[in-house]
């Protein structure tokens, strides 16, 4: 039955597609991380360039929908987020900023920084967008500072209803270990997709060997940082709601979330071994080029399972340690049940959205990029 | 407290994200429909010229379009980091048109804007006329969705005040999309791009006459960029016709400011500027008759009773009613617990006051009025230029057609001088939306400054000043980008 419960929990399930869909188009960022690593030579930067170059709109779009969506659908997550942690999220838009100019810049004549100045934008935003963003997320499963007073609107001169406590706006998330961890390990993860992708996108001999190493790498510092990150996660207390909606903390909540939820389990433990199976596939078999649809499916399935552990069975899924009743809850953050209906109607459209994606994703993919495609035809 | 200095620098930044952003959206807004029809010829005609001619002016949309997009994520995120309070208290709404946006206009325009480009030898030519057709129009329904969330805060519908979640909750969500404001906005805007366009590509077309260079690629362009932009044109008069009504309607003291018109009445004499009067003029733009009430700042701040008899309250008396509306909402919060029987008499109280809940934040009437001189000039400087930028395009497309355009050159450096006028007019345009809306963020509803974050004014003027460079550096560096690419030329002559 489509009742108001329902509603939450199915746009709790859109937030975390769009956050899976996010970190697996952030094989853009992590492409571009590797322009000065991987390419030797100007050739081979410059296919790293329009190899990501033509999708890292998809990445873009994808990041400012997934904000729309939760503005939509649990707008107090959209202002007390933001509003408070207003560094983290300024950090991140910058580095995107830059981002979205610098691939029509820096091959243009007249861009007055030089061709490097907009490639070094595109490696910071490569490394400090999945970094940050990891970083941010971390905060789902270790809680934030701030309180919520909704009554606050009656206080005339000053009727702010979320307040931030940490006077390091969201900075002060680098103190937990378990954040930063987070952080590299989306970093690692983004760089081992946008390496995948590229062996998949660019037919370039050199640049593919190149392109394993850096593979071997990140992805050895992906499994040594989800370690890390798996190991805290499911022994950490965590941020339980019960039936009137108090908050309290549970032991091992977050390992319970997944085995009380075993769709959910088994949704991470498929999405993990594709992702796996996507690496190691590329690295032992030298002609494997495929390995970005198993890891890139394996990356949805498992981080739409970890943003289900943060939100699904009466959980906090934006936690306040500061004031434990302030943490955010599906229930008490979300949209009212005519928006939140008349916004899932909308959603219907998301099947045909990504059918037309994928039908030209093919189209203009379907030849390997080539350094003689790049001389005779438009590039960045 | 909230600082005003928080409130000041909060809406100087967005302001600031606001106006770089439609630096570059009208272009694109423009540039896509005259690149989308010169494909058009191509496709239908087959002469290379054509393609030649559209791939130029796609050359500069594309460099103009990544800066759009840069300011653009800004704005919409701002939303959260700047203007929290607001994020609640109306984000039930608020949030729908942005999600919306994404879901329709943004993958459109991600999607096709790379196929449009890099897809010239991966997709059939008909199917490339489709994508940059798509691209265009994914332009534009981003357009469309926030203006209607931008009409919304011109004009609020659709929606109800819960006081138990503590915000307005949509429960008309056609209310929202059909908003008469956000009709007439959107059309407005886009169509105002539309003249952006055409004037920006008139202008470059006759730098090549001057310049003696690529004449056939100058007089197609301006041909198709001056009918582009005289329909354009049109539509920006008509939507801005039906602009004035609404603005009459839902936002009085903003056409009063715009007007400077201190005391109103019946016959209202429309400003050309000051001293210089067209009797009976602003009744007929406000209320299509020269006989209609239309009222001045201080009418609105004493009260008035319109021909129809219907009573506006004074300020005063407004803001008194806004106040005993926040009292009520407070004692229904602590009563409804324990005495729900004195907690429904404080709903009774509130529900009979809402309307004016806004007002309960405003500290005297003097607040209300937004800055007139500001909103006055700015209102000239947008028709002032509109009117002589459609003149400056008729006589351009008649020069054209009478195959006398290549040998006037004044008109040639008039048409070169005229481009950053249109972004003048376009700028202005929004100083009267925008600032003669204040001191509201949402009109009558929420008052701007109680709507900020609860950040440091320090936080907030960092990252404005971030914000003034990197935004800056963005324009210098298109600019020269664009010079550049237009100092190469299309190089259709040399091949």
């Amino acid at each position: 039955m489509i009742d108001y419960i329902f509603l939450q929990n199915y746009w709790w399930f859109i937030i975390s597609l769009l956050g899976g869909l996010l970190v697996f188009l952030l094989f853009v960022q992590g492409g571009n991380a590797l322009i000065f690593l991987a390419g030797k030579s100007e050739d081979e930067r410059e296919l790293i360039i329009n190899s990501t170059g033509r999708k890292w709109e998809l990445t873009f779009t994808t990041l400012v929908t997934f904000g729309g969506a939760f503005f939509a659908s649990f707008p107090l997550f959209y202002s007390t987020s933001f509003g408070g942690a207003y560094w983290v999220w300024i950090l991140i838009l910058i580095t995107f900023v830059f981002q979205a100019v610098s691939y029509e810049f820096q091959g243009k004549a007249g861009n007055l920084l030089g061709k490097n100045a907009f490639r070094t934008f595109l490696t910071i935003n490569g490394c400090l967008a999945p970094l940050l963003i990891g970083t941010a997320v971390g905060t789902f499963f270790t809680g934030s500072q701030f309180v919520v007073d909704k009554a606050a609107v009656a206080d005339i001169g000053s009727p702010v209803i979320s307040r931030w406590m940490s006077g390091w706006h969201g900075l002060e998330a680098v103190a937990e270990p378990f954040n930063v961890g987070f952080g590299l390990m989306v970093m690692c993860l983004a760089v081992s997709l946008g390496a995948l992708y590229m062996i998949n996108n660019i037919d370039n001999e050199s640049l593919a060997g190149q392109l394993r190493k850096a593979l071997t790498v990140s992805f050895a510092g992906f499994l040594v940082t989800l370690v890390f990150v798996l190991v805290k996660l499911l022994t950490m207390d965590g941020f339980a709601v019960d039936a009137e909606g108090v908050v309290l903390m549970e032991s091992h909540k977050y390992l319970h979330n997944l085995l009380q939820m075993p769709v959910v389990l088994i949704l991470f433990l498929v999405g993990a071994v594709l992702l796996v199976w996507g690496v190691v596939a590329t690295l032992l078999k030298s002609g494997f080029k495929r390995g970005i649809w198993l890891s890139g499916a394996g990356t949805v399935m498992a981080v739409m399972a970890l943003f289900m552990i943060a939100g699904y069975n009466n959980t906090a899924f934006y936690p306040s340690t500061y004031d434990l009743q302030s943490s955010l809850t599906l229930a008490n953050s979300c949209s009212s049940e005519f928006t939140l209906k008349t916004m899932a109607v909308v959603s219907l459209i998301i099947p045909f959205v990504v059918a037309y994606i994928a039908y030209f994703w093919h189209k203009m993919d379907k030849k390997s990029l080539t350094t003689e495609e790049l001389k005779n035809s438009d590039k960045y | 407290m909230v600082e005003s200095a928080l409130v000041g620098w909060s809406r100087l930044q967005f302001a600031l994200t606001a106006g770089y952003h439609w630096i570059f959206v009208p272009l694109t807004l423009g540039l896509a429909v005259i690149m989308a029809v010169m494909e058009s010829v191509y496709v239908k005609t087959g002469d290379e010229f054509w393609k030649k001619t559209a791939k130029f002016w796609m050359k500069l949309f594309a460099i103009n379009f990544a800066v759009g997009i840069a300011t653009g994520i800004i704005l919409e995120f701002q939303f959260g980091t700047n203007w929290s309070n607001y994020s609640w208290f109306v984000g039930d709404i608020f949030g729908a048109p942005l999600a919306i946006e994404g879901i329709f206009a943004f993958f459109m325009e991600a999607t096709f804007f790379a196929v449009m480009f890099f897809g010239w030898e991966k997709v059939s030519k008909r199917t490339h006329l489709v994508t940059t057709w798509l691209t265009g129009i994914g332009a534009a329904i981003s357009a469309l969705w926030i203006l209607i969330a931008n009409s919304w805060m011109q004009h609020p519908v659709g929606m109800e005040f819960n006081p138990d979640t503590v915000r307005h909750e949509m429960v008309d969500f056609w209310a929202l999309v059909l908003n008469p404001v956000a009709i007439s906005k959107f059309f407005h805007s886009v169509f105002s791009g539309w003249m952006t366009g055409a004037i920006f590509a008139i202008g470059i077309s006759c730098w090549y006459l001057l310049k003696k260079r690529e004449t056939r690629f100058a007089l197609a362009s301006i041909r198709v960029s001056a009918i582009v932009g005289i329909i354009g044109t049109f539509a920006v008069m008509l939507s801005g016709d039906s602009s004035g009504i609404h603005v009459a309607k839902y936002q009085p003291m903003k056409l009063a400011a715009a007007e400077g018109l201190m005391d109103g009445g019946e016959r209202a004499p429309f400003s050309i500027v000051p001293g210089v009067e067209v009797p009976g003029m602003l009744s007929i733009l406000a209320t299509h008759d020269i006989n209609g009430y239309v009222p001045g700042i201080n009418n609105l701040l004493d009260g008035y009773t319109t021909p129809e008899g219907v009573v506006v309250p004074s300020a005063e008396e407004r803001i008194e009613r806004g106040k005993s509306a926040i009292e009520a909402f407070s004692d229904y919060r602590t009563l409804r617990e324990s005495d729900p029987a004195a907690a429904a008499e404080a709903r009774k109280v509130l529900d009979e006051n809402i309307d004016y809940f806004g007002y309960g934040y405003i500290d005297s009437p003097e607040e209300l009025v937004p800055s007139v001189g500001l909103v006055y000039w700015a209102f000239r400087v947008m028709v002032g230029l509109g009117c002589a930028l459609l003149l400056l395009m008729v006589v351009v497309l008649w020069a054209e057609f009478k195959k006398k355009l290549t040998k006037m050159t004044w008109l040639q450096w008039v048409a070169l001088f005229s481009i950053p006028f249109v972004y003048f007019a376009g700028q202005a345009g929004w100083i009267v939306a925008e600032a003669g809306r204040q001191p509201w963020v949402i009109e009558g509803l929420l008052p701007t400054k109680a709507a900020v974050s609860s950040v440091s004014v320090g936080a907030v003027q960092t990252t404005f000043f971030l914000f003034v460079a990197i935004f800056t550096l963005f324009l210098v560096i298109e600019l020269r980008i664009l010079i550049k690419a237009i100092k190469k030329g299309p190089e259709i002559e040399n091949q």
